[in-house]
């Protein structure tokens, strides 16, 4: 007997168990790499680097330990020689004999990323959508070219224009400082920003802003008070793809900066050199810096769903 | 509440020319349609007044000041749009009280003016509801709420009822012609519905092309149509248009149909053409036994009170209004002549009507 109870427009039990194979296995694909990252910035610096590798171990926060701290090597009796550890990760320094010779960088690195990371995100979204929304009502004398120009700038890899911009920053003296990377990758992601949604800014009907124009308002303030608040799905979107941008971004990094406003993709690497090779330290470092952008997503995720779909249905 | 005027009108998009130096007084307290096809430039003459466009030229005065090139904020009227437009991201209570926040009302004040527009239009119960949980109707009175909360000099509406059901349309022309006396409010309504602007308006203004061709009370645009467009236009079916080839001349009081004689309205004017029409509404026509034009029953619509009858002649089909009990059967032969003493000739050359006894 045929099964009437699901309309013909839906999938079979069949296609839907192969669709949740096929996505269990790519997920596990995926995610290998990620719990091996997790699983190594919980291992001692010696099951690190075992062999063959273990998959079951006896968990150390060493790996945290080392990214927060630098270290000095001693002899064993001046280590004899100090008064007994305060702290845990104290022992666990003293254990390796090592003393704890102050904090890493890694912690103004993370807070480089994040004001560098976000100050770029809410510029990219915010000229974008101003852009955007000029783009998507005004009559702009050649707007199609623009459009075509904006994008233009996205055709080839940034890098590729790295040095005539290294020569500028030296210039301007924007070399290694946040204001100045907040600007480098604003303009990266603007053309990305202004395209994703002047498409979203043309589903919203013109209706909404001239009702608030007619109830006395200026077009500035429709747009803050009706405009944008349709839009948060668009700016949702937008903003995910900017922010993956500018947290991950690494050749800019290290070409610009180097004291002040180093990010931490390129100061993470720089853990390697110290004391041998420290894979827990740089899988702990990973681990750390993947946390924000996954809060970020998840946070916008239902936009994000919605988003990338639009105009596929209209509302 | 106020007087809109408008003076020689125009407004043009590149090559096209949406409204063609137009003129209009909107009279205080009152209901005014602005009616015509697709395309014909009523919707632009809105949003002209509304301060949505800028004129070309021309000036529109409201309260004798003249507002036309004010932006839309300065001008203090409220706007109906044809979706609504409420803003889906507040609920009706803020809805209503987005006009108010601007006018720098104290927050008691925009709570009893919003309370007070909600109970005069029924909504009282939803202000807390999301706007997208409404039914259509309850859209309506919500747009219809913001726009009167704040008591403007003058409602602009855009086919506010055209994305209504039929049921619902006839209940809320009833409400708004109701809340347009209740508040003693000055109304510019835009349809493209002949009976939505028969049944509301105070005076109808009948546009083409970008023309008013006609701005008059129902009853004379129906009765005493000036052009052959209004004449056609309005009414359902439209009315017949007779081809006449003679020359109409002054004091004329018949013309020849075929073999026939027809009374007509003694006239005022003349034609040079000699290509002219006769206009007369299916109701004014009536079947009789002899000495009438003869014709083939060609097509019968019934619509429970009223039949129509479209008849071949040769001088075209021509649609006669009878009782429904009337027996015909198709191809029957027929006889018809015209009744009541109000027929309209248009002159040929220009579509205007001729004046006449009837049309003065």
């Amino acid at each position: 007997m045929m099964d009437t109870s699901r309309s013909p427009s839906e999938a079979s039990g069949f296609s839907r168990k192969l669709a949740a194979t096929i996505i269990i296995v790519y997920m596990v694909v995926t995610l290998i790499p990620i719990s091996w990252m997790v699983a190594t910035s919980f291992k001692s610096v010696d099951s690190a680097i075992s062999y063959p590798p273990e998959v079951f171990f006896e968990p150390s926060l060493e790996g945290y330990v080392n990214l927060f701290t630098n270290r000095s090597r001693q002899p064993k009796d001046y280590l004899d020689s100090l008064p007994p550890p305060d702290t845990w990760y104290e022992e666990l320094v003293r254990s390796r004999e090592m003393v704890i010779t102050g904090p890493s960088k890694f912690l103004p690195r993370y807070s480089n990323s994040l004001i560098i990371g976000f100050g770029a995100t809410f510029f990219s979204v915010f000229l974008g959508s101003l852009a955007a929304y000029a783009l998507s009502r005004f009559k702009v004398p050649l707007k199609d070219d623009l459009l075509f120009f904006i994008l233009s700038t996205r055709m080839f890899p940034p890098i590729a224009v790295a040095v005539p911009i290294f020569i500028m920053y030296r210039k301007l003296g924007l070399g290694d400082t946040h204001v100045g990377m907040i600007i480098l990758y604003t303009v990266v992601n603007l053309s990305l920003s202004v395209w994703l949604l002047k498409g979203f800014m043309d589903e919203i009907p013109r209706e909404y802003e001239e009702a608030a124009m007619i109830d006395g308002y200026s077009r500035m303030q429709a747009f803050f008070k009706v405009v944008l608040p349709q839009a948060t799905t668009g700016i949702a979107a937008t903003a995910i793809f900017c922010m993956i941008f500018s947290w991950n971004e690494y050749a800019f990094a290290v070409l610009l900066t180097q004291f002040n406003a180093q990010t931490a993709p390129p100061f993470i690497p720089t853990i390697i050199g110290e004391g041998g090779l420290d894979w827990p330290a740089i899988g702990a470092g990973t681990t750390l810096f993947l946390i924000p952008v996954m809060i970020f997503t998840v946070v916008l995720r239902k936009h994000l769903l919605r988003g990338i779909t639009f105009g596929a249905v209209r509302k | 509440m106020a007087e809109i005027e408008i003076k020689n009108l125009h407004k043009s998009f590149g090559d096209f020319v949406a409204v063609k130096n137009s003129n209009l007084v909107i009279e205080n307290k009152e209901f005014f349609v602005l009616l015509g096809p697709s395309g014909c430039g009523k919707t632009t003459t809105l949003r002209m007044i509304a301060g949505l466009e800028l004129p070309t030229s021309g000036n529109i005065l409201l309260d004798k000041e003249d507002v036309g090139y004010l932006r839309a904020s300065q001008r203090d009227i409220a706007f109906v749009f044809q979706l609504f437009a409420l803003y889906p991201h507040m609920n009706v209570r803020n809805n209503l009280a987005f006009p108010l926040k601007m006018q720098k009302f104290s927050k008691t004040e925009v709570d009893a003016k919003v309370m007070e527009a909600a109970k005069l239009l029924r909504i009282d119960h939803l202000l807390k509801s999301k706007v997208s949980s409404l039914a259509g109707g309850d859209r309506q009175r919500v747009a219809l709420g913001r726009a009167l909360v704040r008591r403007p000099k003058a409602f602009l509406m855009d086919e506010p009822l055209g994305t209504l059901d039929a049921e619902f349309r006839e209940l809320m022309c009833l409400e708004l012609r109701k809340l347009h006396d209740d508040i003693d409010a000055t109304t510019v309504y835009v349809t493209h519905d002949q009976q939505e602007a028969m049944s509301m308006a105070d005076r109808i203004a009948v546009m083409n092309e970008g023309e008013v061709l006609q701005a008059d009370s129902p009853k004379i645009i129906y009765n005493k149509p000036k052009t052959k467009f209004v004449a056609n236009f309005i009414g359902s079916p439209g009315m017949n248009f007779i081809p006449i080839k003679e020359k109409i001349t002054p004091n004329q009081s018949s013309i020849k149909l075929l073999d026939s004689s027809l009374k007509i309205p003694e006239q005022r004017e003349g034609t040079n053409s000699n290509e002219n029409f006769l206009g007369v509404r299916p109701e004014n026509l009536r079947l009789v036994s002899e000495n009438g034009v003869k014709g083939n029953i060609f097509g019968v619509e019934y619509l429970g009170s009223r039949k129509i009858l479209t008849v071949e002649t040769q001088l075209g089909n021509i649609k006669i209004r009878v009782d429904s009990d009337t027996q015909v059967k198709i191809n029957e032969q027929i006889q018809f002549d015209t009744l009541n003493n109000n027929q309209i000739i248009f002159d040929g050359s220009n579509d205007m009507a001729l004046q006449s006894e009837f049309m003065s």
